[in-house]
């Protein structure tokens, strides 16, 4: 996977799995400290110790169709790569958040990708759940929260794709002017 | 930058819409959205039929991501459901597609090159 916003819609989709109806994702850049951390944090039914021990074995999966469970490993892998760390904390019926930590500046730190993409792929998700989107890039903070969206669209199902439409220009404008101003 | 009045001006459109877009009648597009599917590359697949579905307005296709079916070496893989039938397409690119877009559910013409028997001879 070449792009943090892959990665992020990869473990979102383990929060989905886990019953979640809503999946927090911060992103925190800091350019001075040189760091970019992820955090994802979700309301699922959480994980065992004994799972969560297992979780970042890449021969660790709770299918049955294939043996291997590779996200969460990944993910790892990226972070540990860019001198970052990785933690996974769970707690049984209250939910999961998953931290990554990069070197913002590190040369095998890929790049965040198209968000935009990772999000209305979650939002179009089966289950009804809600995502709340916080990406703050040094002092400057950009939110998007489907809450606040289904208030306007009141009856009208986020299936209607000129809504979906409508999400991504927002994700990717609001992004764009994070760090347009910060060149000025 | 579309403000939130862009989309109230959407929502007002939408309400004036009579049909709703239903789960089980008319196209289903299952795209699958697993760690396999993502890094061969589903999530671009699974945008150009959002954008290609917004762009025509079809309003009885709907595509959804779903889970991994245990063909990882083939990913990425995407159903087409319609009815009783279901198609299912590998090795999945946006040429493919949209090819498949264009023949299957526009066309009705399923894109035979690309069924997974194909690959499983």
């Amino acid at each position: 996977m070449n792009e943090l916003s892959l990665h992020i819609l990869d473990i979102c989709q383990n929060s989905i799995k886990a019953d979640a109806n809503l999946i927090n994702i911060i992103i925190e850049e800091d350019i001075k400290n040189d760091f970019y951390k992820i955090i994802i944090g979700d309301n699922g039914h959480g994980m065992s110790e004994k799972t969560l021990s297992e979780v970042s074995d890449p021969f660790f999966t709770t299918r049955s169709t294939r043996k291997v469970g590779l996200g969460v490993s990944l993910f790892k892998m990226a972070a540990e790569m860019c001198n970052g760390n990785f933690s996974v904390d769970s707690v049984i019926n209250k939910g999961t958040v998953v931290t990554a930590l990069f070197e913002h500046n590190h040369i095998d730190r890929s790049p965040l990708g198209d968000i935009s993409e990772t999000i209305m792929i979650l939002i179009l998700n089966e289950k009804d759940i809600d995502i709340y989107y916080e990406h703050l890039y040094n002092n400057k903070k950009y939110v998007f929260d489907t809450r606040e969206i289904r208030k306007v669209l009141g009856d009208i199902p986020f299936t209607e794709y000129s809504v979906i439409l409508w999400i991504k220009d927002n994700i990717v404008n609001g992004i764009k002017n994070l760090q347009k101003e910060e060149t000025k | 930058m579309k403000s939130l009045d862009d989309l109230k001006k959407i929502r007002d459109a939408a309400q004036n819409k009579v049909v709703m877009r239903g789960k089980h009648n008319g196209i289903r597009i299952l795209v699958g959205m697993a760690t396999c599917g993502i890094s061969a590359g589903a999530r671009p697949v699974m945008n150009l039929f959002v954008e290609k579905i917004a762009e025509r307005d079809l309003n009885t296709v709907t595509v959804t991501p779903v889970g991994c079916i245990g063909e990882c070496a083939i990913e990425p893989i995407v159903e087409v459901l319609q009815g009783e039938e279901r198609t299912t397409y590998c090795r999945v690119d946006e040429e493919v597609a949209e090819r498949i877009f264009n023949e299957h559910i526009v066309g009705g013409k399923i894109v035979s090159d690309h069924v997974i028997g194909k690959y499983r001879l």
